[in-house]
């Protein structure tokens, strides 16, 4: 295996407190729904968070407000210190120019349930294409990294396909590696499994472990509860737009305090 | 015979064809010599010049302004999108023919054309300067807007606002996770646009733009009402008017329109062909059928009635 472009965490200097994510009374409505009611959150970097709930607890928007895909209507979010989306200025938030916007979310990796490759675009051109285009990297040393990403994620032998040329789980793959080549800070995945059939889990879910394994910090809305047990270090309950309660995976999954979190957990596990 | 219903279609299509060809070959009027030595004639080359320049740069100005009309429809800028509106709606709503025209005859409002500061004398009124001219550079209008350029602008201007619509419904028709994709990659607005929308959005964009053309190829016939004289149907007439032979020249600007989009028909299949990369066999089987079907019921109606 190659070795990983992120940056390295264990072993490295230590780091200095403040979490790679932090959240504070995050509010977000569609219209008159009231999705998000207030989110406390916060995120240790190398730290892999599980947020869990019920279809409509606000998991998957919660995650597009830390990349500014969906504007907050109150609270902070910040990642490794920046306040994400608007500049504070005397007291006032001003939101950010689209510019400064688009320079934040490239330390933020995200992974999208319906994986969102560029299908006019080989395996390697959708990784390749970013850094080209910002400018990061001459084409050819993008071409060799991007190559060597999508060894990593055991997909090797399919640079040149199409997305529409490959499987659920190898297009998933294609995308995490596609978000690896900006060096992200942070990962986001958005029901990364969600779409794939139940024989194509495992390998997606596999190439995630390698990456929470090497340091990388994510935050992962999921529904694979083993995946939750056994790679989360934390574990976030949300219904309702609300965090109901939070902890160490195996002890949430084992003795949920909160009868919401009972009654989810006996209908998925 | 397991088809009769086959065979019987077979014979009366036989039959219609064998009268139709005699039809060709035993009418005097087709004076088919008459015509193929007419329809090379340097005039109507000319006007073929004129009628292929006509058609390349109305949709050569139709296809970037429509493009930037488009861009600004979907802009999140009320005021853009406002715009952007009202030229939709005014050169969809007034015929071909009418507009030809109306930019014929713009040499009525302005005898000369000029670029400057605009409301110059007005200011300069304001601050005691009599004529005041604060001017760049000008043309005679008289001079510039009649003829070709004229019923390129009628052309260009109008097929821009049907080339708007079309690029929109494209860039519409591409999947808004695409967008999202390519934001959390840090991509810009620009970028975005050029790199990942625009290039899906072709697949689109393309077999109506080809339709578009063909239809603009028709429509440059329209420029003789400008009047423009070096186009391909005003010369077959005018050589058909002069010599009492006005039926073989109707016959050679037939076949002249038909050899022409047969040219486009296959730009066309390459040009869709390049934009189905990396798209399924059936997406590409589908582009086909799409193409099957704008053969056989293309008609625009926008002609205005010529």
């Amino acid at each position: 295996m190659t070795e990983l472009t992120v940056p390295a965490r264990a072993g490295g200097p230590a780091e200095e407190a403040g979490p790679m994510v932090r959240a504070e009374q995050v509010h977000k409505s569609f219209g008159s729904i009231e999705v998000l009611r207030g989110i406390d959150l916060e995120v240790r970097s190398g730290e892999v968070c599980c947020l869990l709930g019920p279809s409509g607890s606000g998991k998957s928007t919660f995650l597009r407000c830390i990349n500014h895909l969906e504007k907050i209507n109150a609270g902070r979010i910040w990642v490794d210190g920046d306040l994400i989306g608007y500049r504070e200025r005397g007291g006032k938030l001003h939101e950010m120019r689209e510019k400064d916007v688009a320079a934040q979310r490239r330390t933020i990796g995200m992974v999208f349930q319906r994986f969102n490759l560029f299908p006019h675009m080989t395996a390697l051109q959708n990784v390749a294409e970013a850094p080209v285009l910002l400018g990061r990297e001459k084409k050819a040393a993008a071409r060799d990294r991007a190559a060597a990403l999508l060894e990593r994620v055991g997909l090797g032998d399919k640079l040149g396909n199409y997305p529409g040329q490959l499987s659920g789980g190898q297009q998933q793959r294609v995308a995490i590696a596609r978000a690896l080549a900006m060096q992200p800070k942070l990962m986001l995945f958005d029901e990364p499994t969600s779409a794939l059939d139940p024989e194509l889990v495992g390998e997606v879910l596999d190439v995630m472990k390698d990456l929470a394994r090497d340091g990388m910090t994510m935050i992962v809305v999921t529904h694979e509860i083993g995946f939750a047990r056994e790679v989360g270090d934390t574990l976030v309950f949300m219904d309702g737009g609300v965090v109901v309660e939070s902890g160490v995976p195996r002890e949430v999954i084992a003795k949920p305090r909160h009868d919401r979190t009972k009654a989810f957990l006996a209908k998925v596990l | 015979m397991r088809h009769p219903g086959r065979w019987v279609a077979v014979a009366v299509i036989g039959v219609l064809v064998a009268m139709f060809v005699h039809l060709l070959v035993t009418n005097k009027a087709f004076n088919w010599s008459y015509m193929v030595d007419e329809m090379f004639r340097p005039p109507i080359i000319e006007g073929l010049r004129g009628t292929i320049a006509l058609l390349l740069t109305a949709m050569l100005i139709g296809i970037v302004l429509g493009l930037v009309i488009a861009i600004m429809r979907l802009s999140e800028n009320p005021i853009l999108r406002g715009v952007a509106w009202a030229y939709t709606w005014f050169f969809r709503a007034v015929p071909r023919l009418v507009l030809a025209i109306l930019f014929g005859n713009l040499g009525i409002l302005w005898a000369r054309v000029e670029f400057g500061l605009p409301f110059d004398r007005q200011i300069g009124a304001l601050f005691g300067v009599d004529d005041f001219e604060a001017r760049l550079f000008g043309f005679s209008a008289v001079e510039i807007l009649t003829g070709f350029v004229a019923g390129m602008l009628a052309l260009g201007l109008s097929e821009a606002a049907y080339m708007a619509e079309i690029v929109r419904a494209g860039i519409q028709s591409v999947d808004e996770g695409q967008t999202e994709a390519a934001q959390a990659l840090g991509l810009r607005r620009g970028h975005i646009l050029r790199r990942i929308v625009l290039p899906q959005a072709m697949r689109v964009i393309v077999p109506p733009t080809g339709n578009e053309t063909i239809a603009m190829l028709k429509d440059t016939s329209l420029v003789a009402f400008v009047p423009v004289s070096t186009e391909l149907f005003f010369q077959l007439r005018a050589v058909g008017n002069r010599s009492f032979q006005v039926f073989p020249m109707l016959v050679a600007a037939t076949v002249w329109y038909l050899l022409l989009t047969s040219v486009l028909l296959v730009g066309q299949y390459y040009l869709e062909k390049h934009f189905s990369k990396g798209v399924g066999r059936s997406a590409r089987a589908r582009t086909k059928l799409r193409g099957i079907a704008a053969e056989s019921g293309g008609t625009t109606g926008k002609a205005g009635g010529a």
